[in-house]
């Protein structure tokens, strides 16, 4: 263990990576919530997989990292968008993506002659290595996808219900879908940067499926799932530093906690819930 | 108001319906019957400018109808809105008054009257901040029915409305959407398996089947005739303290996509 002076100035050199945790943490739980609704963490996973083909070529080209995970993640989420209106579709062409983005990712990384640490960064994450013109990159896209995210949410909360009603009822509803495809694609660009590609989930996913667990406000489901998104990243990035374990376990033992606990509420009001309707 | 021009539609080689000239007075209640297949949502997309003809035309008040037009009301085929959606019964009925907005989602006050009094209007009031996911189908149907009026539409479209409602809840909503069109002239078209909940209400009738159609009042449509040449076999109507009762519908005419069996219940059909 370290003392608290050395962890004090630690946490002075990892300040920015904290930050752009935090946000990660919020903006993660908001988007999460949509996944939840729209029944797509499937195509999280399969998005992140690709974004992490895309990183793994601009390594190995010698091109900006963050650049080569945002085209991966575009491309993947415009495809999924597009081709997969229908949720059958839709599972059907990321399961098609998925392995060819990892395949294709695995092969990258294995003719990149650099050291192998960097490698696996991107499959299970490491913000630490991210060097800071690039966590303002990651902070700034994280706030671009909040800002549209409020701009749509009403909208999109209607096409996440039903579809036909809210296109009969004047939502371009093509638009708000592919929109949302196109946020979710930045977001997971961010997150493998921070956790990893293959554990993006535990950002984009574990957060709102404990506030759904919890709640069904929809005020407090977005609020909680954005506190626990948080609380993960930020007490994930906080944890570690001090010792020398990455990052990534911690972020997704924190956020699995969070999502026993919620369980456990929920099941508890929820037959208290149906004694009293039964009395 | 509403004008169907030899309105033509199919799909692959087979038509569902072909030369449909209908129209639609303001106040109307017209109810679409015929078996499962026979084109009835499709007429309903066709309307909401979602479905486009092969042949023809729709005009609204003169004009052609389009994508998005907040001047018809829609209560699609039922949909049970899944447990743990995380939306109140209020936030279903606000979605029809402020939910193509884009931009911050604040309700202003305006609209929160409004959603006060669509929750009203519709009797949903003692049920409004109860999760959707955990009412009723009847309860949320009203709220449906509340979405739909959100904007004082002209027309409004039910597809299926009263579907695995049991009676009191069928009446229920059958005369909150009658009273609707009494109080406000507002036309309806009113899809149903099942004429009879809706038998003292209806102007007209359209029936679908095999790819043809026939249209006028209950009394005209609904006799042994008229269905025996529709179906194109031999079809009973009968009558017995106002409701109506069809017997010997074709096997062919049911293309079960639902688990609906026109032949076991014959006065499921109008
Ligand atoms: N987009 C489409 N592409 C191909 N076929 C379609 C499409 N939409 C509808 N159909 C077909 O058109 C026929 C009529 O469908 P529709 O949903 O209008 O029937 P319906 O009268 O509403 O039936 P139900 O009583 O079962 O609701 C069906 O056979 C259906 O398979
Ligand atoms: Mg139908």
């Amino acid at each position: 263990m370290i003392d608290l002076d050395t962890y004090v100035q630690l946490l002075g050199l990892v300040q920015n990576s904290i930050i752009a945790g935090a946000v990660l943490g919020l903006v993660g739980g908001l988007v999460g919530v949509f996944v939840m609704q729209r029944d797509m963490a499937f195509a999280v996973h399969g998005i992140s997989e690709l974004s992490f083909a895309g990183a793994a070529a601009a390594l190995l080209l010698g091109a900006n990292v963050v650049a080569g995970s945002l085209i991966g993640s575009l491309v993947a989420a415009i495809l999924i968008g597009v081709l997969g209106a229908r949720a059958r579709d839709r599972n059907s062409i990321i399961g098609v993506l998925m392995p060819a983005g990892l395949g294709l990712g695995i092969l990258f990384l294995a003719l990149y002659p650099g050291r192998s640490a960097n490698k696996f960064s991107l499959l299970t994450g490491q913000i630490i290595a991210v060097d800071s013109p690039q966590l303002a990159w990651l902070i700034g896209i994280s706030i671009v996808v909040l800002v549209c995210l409020l701009v749509i949410w009403r909208p999109l909360t209607f096409d996440s219900l039903d579809p036909e009603v809210a296109a009969a009822r004047g939502v371009p509803t093509r638009f708000v879908a592919l929109a949302f495809m196109v946020l979710l694609g930045l977001i997971v660009a961010v997150s493998v940067q921070i956790i990893g590609a293959l554990l993006v989930m535990a950002l984009l996913v574990t957060p709102a499926a404990a506030a759904l667990r919890v709640s069904s406000s929809p005020v407090l489901v977005p609020v909680l799932a954005s506190v626990f998104g948080f609380v993960s990243a930020v007490g994930g990035i906080l944890l570690a530093i001090a010792g020398s374990l990455p990052i990534s376990p911690y972020i997704t033992t924190i956020s699995f906690l969070i999502y026993v606990v919620c369980r456990l509420v929920g099941g508890r009001t929820r037959s208290r819930r149906r004694l009293a309707a039964a009395v | 108001m509403l004008r169907l021009e030899s309105a033509s539609l199919g799909f692959g080689r087979r038509t569902l319906w072909d030369g449909l000239d209908l129209s639609v007075r303001p106040g109307e209640f017209l109810a679409v019957l015929g078996p499962n297949g026979s084109g009835k949502t499709s007429l309903l997309k066709t309307i909401l400018g979602q479905q486009r003809l092969d042949s023809g035309r729709v005009l609204l008040d003169g004009g052609p109808v389009h994508r998005g037009d907040r001047r018809i009301g829609y209560i699609p085929q039922q949909k049970l809105v899944p447990a743990g959606t995380p939306m109140r019964g209020r936030d279903l009925v606000a979605l029809g008054v402020n939910g193509h907005r884009f931009g911050f989602p604040v309700t202003r006050k305006g609209e929160r009257e409004r959603v006060d009094e669509l929750l009203d209007s519709v009797g949903a009031t003692g049920y409004a901040d109860r999760p959707v996911g955990s009412l009723s189908g009847g309860e949320q149907q009203r709220l449906r029915v509340g979405q739909a009026l959100a904007d004082d539409p002209v027309l409004l479209l039910c597809d299926e409305p009263l579907l695995s409602l049991d009676l009191a809840h069928q009446r229920g909503v059958s005369d909150l959407i009658d009273r609707r069109r009494r109080e406000h002239d507002t036309a309806v078209l009113f899809v149903t398996h099942d004429v009879n909940p809706v038998l003292d209400k209806v102007d007209r009738i359209l029936y679908l089947a095999g790819g043809r159609f026939r249209e006028g009042t209950p009394d005209e449509v609904l006799r042994s005739e008229v269905l025996t040449d529709l179906y194109g076999s031999p079809v009973d109507v009968f009558r017995s303290r106002g409701r109506i009762v069809v017997v010997g519908i074709p096997d062919a005419e049911t293309h079960d996509h639902h688990d609906h069996h026109a032949d076991e219940h014959p006065e499921a059909h109008g």
